[in-house]
């Protein structure tokens, strides 16, 4: 481990790390009010590594669903690092074995963190990258474990807990209308996904919601395919 | 709830995916080809519409039973008015916090607080 890269990394994380130890205690205390502890929380988060993707979990766990439903609304709520990655295609070159460390670790806020900021003099890139992705990493652990063990050793009532998870895509959408010039996009999944809900039901709502949404979209290219939006509207509309 | 084996493969399914939409990108266009126009496309509009689907998700019992108690008439009623009702509240506070502040943490713990204090005390 590179000592220089790890100290010249870790300022740059410590806004990351006041957030990731917040929602993943949030996140931890969920878990623990569904019925898995902090071990659970270790490995989920060493795992998967995702925050709005593991508050979907706590849900998806909680209501026993299938492992296709696992996998179908994994995929939906993780889409948007699709285009994460095709802007670290070239900074992840030449990483080695650790390149495949960089894009399991590409989380928003480590993404947000690497598009912006640069090596200081004297330190190697590579190592800084690393070293800020592991550092991100070790914090979500962190906190998503104290969580969990908060949630069992504390006698809160952890009732309505689970909106944790709807605010967090409630402050996503917030960032992305400030910073999107069209809000059709925005207007259209939620009016899609309210007829889908209404017509075909609770159970069954998202993946005709979806198909509608991409169709739709699909259909008004000429109308919405404008260079001008910010390619980084993803940056700041980052929370994790 | 689920065998320790199911929330186990639970798990792995979701780590998995969530590496596969990350790796994406880097199996598909890494080699200096350019990504197809309309793969930049869907990747610049689809995410808000995707998040904005994914609130309405959260929300599906309180917009349920919002449309129920609109069409029975039995909106106000107190037993009703505790399905919907703090879920709304909760959200526009979220999104009035987030207007004012711009703080992340602020925005989803005072929303979470307030939603929590409704469901446990005021709508009990």
């Amino acid at each position: 481990m590179d000592r220089k890269a790890l100290a010249a990394a870790f300022p740059v994380t410590i806004p990351v790390l006041m957030g990731y130890l917040a929602i993943g205690i949030a996140f931890g205390f969920m878990l623990q009010s569904i019925g898995y502890n902090f071990i659970w929380a270790f490995f989920m988060s060493l795992t998967i590594y995702a925050g709005s993707g593991q508050y979907l979990g706590v849900s998806l766990l909680s209501s026993c669903a299938a492992l296709g439903t696992v996998a179908l609304m994994t995929l939906i709520i993780n889409f948007r690092h699709l285009v994460y990655g095709l802007s670290m295609l070239e900074k992840f070159r030449g990483m080695g074995l650790r390149k495949f460390y960089m894009i399991f670790s590409l989380t928003d806020e480590t993404y947000a963190l690497l598009s912006s900021v640069q090596a200081p003099v004297g330190v190697n890139p590579r190592n800084f990258y690393f070293s800020i992705a592991l550092l991100d990493h070790s914090y979500w652990i962190l906190g998503s474990v104290i969580g969990a063990l908060a949630g069992a050793l504390l006698p809160i009532d952890t009732t309505g807990i689970d909106f944790a998870m709807t605010a967090l895509f409630v402050v996503i959408a917030v960032e992305q209308w400030e910073s999107y010039k069209s809000h059709l996009p925005a207007v259209l999944g939620a009016a899609t996904t309210l007829v889908s809900l209404l017509l075909v039901g609770k159970s069954n709502m998202l993946l005709p919601a979806l198909g509608v949404i991409v169709l739709a979209l699909l259909l008004l290219r000429d109308k919405l395919d404008d260079p001008g939006v910010p390619a980084s509207a993803g940056e700041e509309a980052g929370t994790c | 709830m689920l065998t320790p084996l199911q929330a186990v493969a639970s798990i792995a399914v979701m780590a998995a995916v969530t590496f596969l939409t990350r790796a994406m990108p880097f199996l598909f266009f890494d080699r200096g080809e350019h990504p197809p126009k309309l793969v930049l496309y869907l990747g610049r509009v689809l995410p808000p519409s995707i998040i904005a689907m994914l609130i309405v998700y959260c929300l599906k019992d309180n917009i349920v039973a919002f449309a129920t108690g609109l069409v029975s008439g039995g909106l106000l009623e107190a037993a009703a008015l505790g399905q919907w009702l703090p879920g709304f509240i909760a959200a526009a506070v979220v999104v009035a916090l987030h207007l004012w502040k711009h703080n992340n943490l602020l925005s989803i713990f005072g929303g979470t607080i307030l939603y929590m204090v409704l469901v446990q005390t005021v709508f009990a």
